[in-house]
Parts: C-alpha cells; structure tokens; sequence
C-alpha cells in the first residue's frame, strides 16, 4: 500500500474539470484509489464520491493506492496533482 | 417600457425580438415493472445513446468555445458512468420493480442534492450539470428529444434557465443574445455564454408570459438590465453603445498582431497594468506584450490572513502560465496605512502617504516578505518574471533586499525546491530615487517610473484634495525633467526604463517619451490598443500624422 499526502493548490480546489481528469487518470490503474480529507473518504474512480470531498484550496489531502500497479500509480498521480491541482 | 434587472454573464449589447422558450415539461410517472432485466437494458440503450450525444456535443463545443470550455461535456460523461451514479439506478430497478425513467429521475434529484448542499458556490452549480444529464437520459428513454430552436431571424431568447448543452447548441447567427429566470453567473450556461460571446442576462425573475414574443427588446450585458419595448430615448443610447462597442473591436482586428513601432521605426514595449488574476483575460484580449504591473496587493486584500507561500506561488504560476513566456512583471507588497487591512494590524497615521508602507514593511517585517518572495522565485520557473520593489529610495534598501533574496533562494536549493531566474527592479517613484538613478542604475536590472506618486511627492499634492486641482499640472516640467534623467541615468548603465504610472496613457505625451527613448509604457489593458495606433502614426525624428 502506497500513501503520500498532498495540499491543494488550485484556487479553486477540486472542481469539474481536473476532478473528472483526475478521475480519468486514476481509472489508467488496477489499484484501488481513494482520497482522505478530514476523516472522509472517497474512491478516486468515481466523479460524484471525488468532487463531495469539497477539498478546497489549502486542504490537506491523504491519497492511499493498494494493488500490483501502486507504485506507478502513486508516482502518477503525485505528478499529476502537482501539475494540475 | 419594462425593466428587467438580473446579473451578467457576458458584458455586450443586443437588441432584438424576443422569442420565450418554454420547455415541455417531462413529468416523470413511477410505474411498477415486472421485466427489470429487459428494463436495465433500456436504461443502457438510453444511456449509450446519451453518451453519443454528448460526445457530439462535446465536439461542437470544441470547435466553437475551445478545450476548456467544451470539457464540461466531457465531465457529463464521467458522471454518467459513475459506477455509484450506475449503482443507484439498477438498483432502484432491480429491488424496486420501477421504471428507468422514474430511477434515473430520483437518483438525480439525490446527487444534484449532495451538490446544492454544499458550501463552495461552484459545487453548488453542479447540481444543474447532474440534472442536466439525468434529463437528457430520461427524453431519450422516452423518446422525446427536444430540437435545439429554430428561429426564422435572430432572437432574443427568454427562458426559465438554459443547460450547459442547450447553450453550446445554440447558433449565434439565430440567437442574439438570451435571458433567463433563474441560472447564476457562476454557472457553465454563463461560462458558455462568456466564451461564446453570446450577450446573456441571467437570474431575472423575469415572468415567462407568451405574450411577451416578438416585443423589441435590449439586453445590456454591461449593467445586466433587459429593456422590454425599449423608449426611443434607450434605444437610441442602446445603440450608441453598440456601436462604440463596434468601433472598438474593428479596431482590435486593425492592431491585433501589428508591432509597437513608429513611422520611423523606433519600436517601444507596450504592457498591461493589472490587479487581479481575473484581468489577464483582459491582457490577452487587448493584445498586449507583457504584464508592466501586477498589483499583488489583491492576494492580501481578498484573504482574513495572510496568504501563504503555496497560495501565493499558485496564482504567479498561473498568470505566468497564462501569459506563455510574454514578460509578468510583479510588483511586490504595496500598501499602507491607508489600506486598513484588518490582520496586518498597522497603527493608524497622520501621513499615510510618507508612512509605513510598502518596502519598508518589508524590510521590517520580513517574515512576510520572505513568504512572497520565495513564492515568485519558485513561480519563476513558469514563465517569464521580473519582480520590482515600490517606494525605494536609497542604494541601502536595494542591498538589504538583494541579501534577502539570497537568503530565500539558499532556504530554496537546501530544502531543494526548484526556482528560476528573476528580472530585479524597482519603481522609480520617490523623488529621492529619481535623483540617485545613477546610482540605483547600477544596482538593478530596470525601472518602471510610477509617476502617480511621483507627481504627488514632487509637487507636495495630495491628488484627492479637489482644492488643489487648480494647482496640480500632471505635466508639469518638474516631473518631464526628472523622466528624463531617469531614462539617461538607466540606459547610461545598461538598464530599461519604463513608466507604469498613469501618464503613460496620456496620448499627448506618447511624442515626447518616445523622443526620451522611454523603452516601456504600461497601461491598462483598455488603452493598449489605442495607444498602439498613437504609436504607429509618430515619426520621431521629423513630422507626424
């Protein structure tokens, strides 16, 4: 199981469009993918689960990747947040 | 006349006939299913359908409104194959014995829910991309799809509200604008309506009587009011306004893309002096070459604290991502006593003017400064940077900022954060400056001369004391000399020298700096193009147009 954790930097914290990118990279891995924010937990393959976070600019999130392709995926995505959130 | 007053989405004037749109109402029945296996797979037959659909019109909102607008449609299909949003309608279907229509219409109404609960307003406006999606599935189940309308001339379109997929559809040489009752400027309709460049007045109330089809109507998507059967005296205005409007884009194709150079060929940079991220936009539109000043005082006025580093890098990555390697030159913390901002906890001044204020603060406090600056440095590796600092005025505030940066910049490489080069400078605005520039010259790699208050500090007026106009000549000798030395003295060592200040629009003086050998003019956004052609029509060395 992979784990990192990511502050959002997107003024606008995790809306539409990068939520729905998000999603389309996270569904590229056989791992399961959620993210934590405050105790609340979502499935990072899934748009409405992923965007109720509400993760605002500033929020610290926990990202958490369990399978055979974790460590690619964990990569991945730290980029990925970095570039787009 | 009636007048309607809602909110703006997209700042621009039509005048048209109105024409209501009223949607058929889709009443969703619940109804007992016996097949549910035969009614799970009308639900998918629906949905592929659906799918198809908005992947046309994902490709119509490409071509017309671009990536980024058109990728709403993109985030309709992910919704739509949410395996929760999936999960809840077969199994409505499955363990209920309904109907497609009525599981999709509830599963709807239960996201779109979750969504207006919530405290961010954009979420909020989800729930209508929700709705708008379920609804389509429910028409194509029930094989009821409502055409997008057909006009016989262009139309002022009236209606309850508009979904994101029925404003892309729509054909601007049809529909010359639109009003609805309800929508938020917030909303993808409104974004739509803004890339579109579809003039647009939502949030009206406005009562959706059949009887108002036809009727003359003016949209002012610069007030947000609709004028229905405007008098002669509004249209008349109304049409004036229009046609300035007109006037201006003609001349935005005339100057677009042409070079800031005279008759005689003496080219100089023409930039854009903003407040505010929402401005590049702004920037963008007008053509200009460069950000002259970006504000950054909107970061600390917007917030209740004090904007972080990570707040703070966003943005300047953002407007130096936006403005893809055209020059962003950031000013840093400009303000004072007079800008009561609440947790900077300043004491009130008798001057604010001479005051604790900008550098000085800085200097003083430099936990703050440190903050912003290493915010800029690690942005820098995103576009192109200069940073300048207000208010100098001695070789000693220069260097005590220089050692700073060094400071943050080792923090930077030990904690091995990236960050890239930055263009340094400071404002010429002090009369202080003014005199030492050929000492400051050799300390830093450009000027930008504010002469809003160098002119202040110079002829010891204060601008806001309406006694005073008598007295205050904006041209005055004293501030065209000191210009002057300010070029001679920066080009002297090597340095560029531009003015940020207000004077720099003036068109009147546009000969005159160029004689100076000015090499930037920073203005705002709206003037740029003007001056451009003022610009274009000097010869500098002999006669003009």
């Amino acid at each position: 199981m992979k784990e990192f954790k990511y502050v959002i930097a997107d003024k606008e914290g995790i809306h539409a469009r990068p939520a729905g990118l998000l999603v389309k990279e996270a569904n590229n891995f056989k791992s399961i993918i959620t993210m934590e924010k405050d105790g609340k937990t979502a499935d990072v393959k899934r748009i409405f689960a992923l965007m109720s976070l509400g993760a605002k600019c500033g929020d610290e999130v926990i990202v958490r990747i369990d399978g055979e392709d974790e460590a690619e995926a964990a990569g991945k995505l730290a980029l990925f947040l970095k570039n787009t959130l | 006349m009636k007048l309607i007053k809602g909110k703006s989405a997209f700042a621009s004037i039509a005048i048209g006939k109105i024409a209501v749109y009223k949607k058929k109402e889709q009443r969703i029945q619940r109804t007992h299913v016996d097949d549910t296996k035969g009614e799970l797979t009308r639900f998918e037959e629906a949905k592929t359908k659906t799918v198809e659909q908005l992947q046309e019109l994902y490709k119509k909102a490409l071509k017309e409104v671009g990536e980024t607008g058109a990728a709403i449609f993109e985030v309709h299909q992910m919704m739509l194959e949410d395996q929760d949003y999936l999960d809840s309608i077969f199994n409505m279907i499955q363990s209920q014995h309904v109907n497609a229509e009525y599981a999709v219409g509830t599963t709807s109404d239960h996201f779109s829910g979750m969504f207006a609960a919530m405290d961010d307003d954009y979420m909020r406006e989800r729930a209508a991309d929700v709705k708008d999606i379920s609804e389509r599935v429910i028409s194509n189940l029930s094989g009821s799809m409502q055409d997008a309308n057909v006009f016989k001339e262009p139309v002022i379109l009236v209606a309850e509200d508009l979904a994101p997929s029925e404003t892309v559809q729509l054909e601007k040489d049809k529909v010359q604008a639109f009003v609805t009752k309800e929508g938020s400027v917030n909303s993808h309709t409104a974004i739509l309506a803004r890339t579109m460049n579809i003039p647009a007045v939502v949030d009206t109330n406005i009562d959706l009587n059949k009887e108002l089809d036809g009727h003359l109507a003016v949209v002012d998507g610069f007030e947000g009011v609709v004028y229905i059967d405007p008098t002669d005296e509004v249209l008349d205005k109304m049409k004036q306004l229009q046609a300035e409007e007109l006037q201006k884009k003609e001349l935005l194709q005339q100057l677009k893309g042409k070079e800031n150079i005279t008759l005689d060929g003496q080219k100089i940079h023409i930039y854009a002096n903003i407040g505010h991220v929402s401005d590049v936009a702004s920037v963008l539109a007008n053509d200009a070459s460069g950000i002259g000043l970006f504000r950054s005082e909107f970061l600390y006025l917007e917030k209740e604290d004090y904007p972080t580093e990570e707040e703070q890098f966003y943005v300047y990555k953002t407007v130096l991502e936006n403005m893809a390697g055209k020059k962003v030159i950031i000013r840093t913390l400009d303000i004072g006593a007079d800008k009561q901002i609440g947790y900077f906890q300043m004491d009130k001044e008798e001057n604010p003017a001479m005051g604790y204020r900008a550098i000085r603060i800085c200097l003083d406090r430099q936990d703050i400064f440190k903050t912003q600056l290493r915010a800029l440095y690690r942005s820098a590796v995103y576009g192109n940077l200069s940073v300048m600092f207000p208010m100098i005025i001695s070789v000693e505030e220069v260097h005590a900022i220089k050692k700073i940066i060094e400071e943050i910049k080792a923090e930077l490489t030990k904690e091995a954060i990236p960050y890239g080069e930055v263009e340094l400078g400071i404002m010429i605005e002090t009369p202080a400056a003014a005199m030492i520039s050929d000492l400051l010259a050799k300390e830093v790699e450009f000027f930008s001369i504010g002469t809003n208050d160098l002119t202040q500090y110079t002829l010891a007026i204060d601008r806001q004391n309406p006694k005073l106009d008598a007295f205050y000549d904006p041209h005055h000798p004293a501030i065209l000399r000191m210009i002057q030395m300010v070029v001679e003295n920066g080009h002297k060592n090597g340095i560029w020298v531009g003015i940020c200040g207000e004077l720099g629009a003036d068109e009147s003086l546009t000969e005159i700096f160029l004689r100076m050998g000015l090499d930037e003019l920073s203005v705002s956004p709206s003037y740029i193009l003007g001056l451009r052609k003022k610009v274009r029509g000097i010869n500098v060395g002999g006669k003009n147009e």
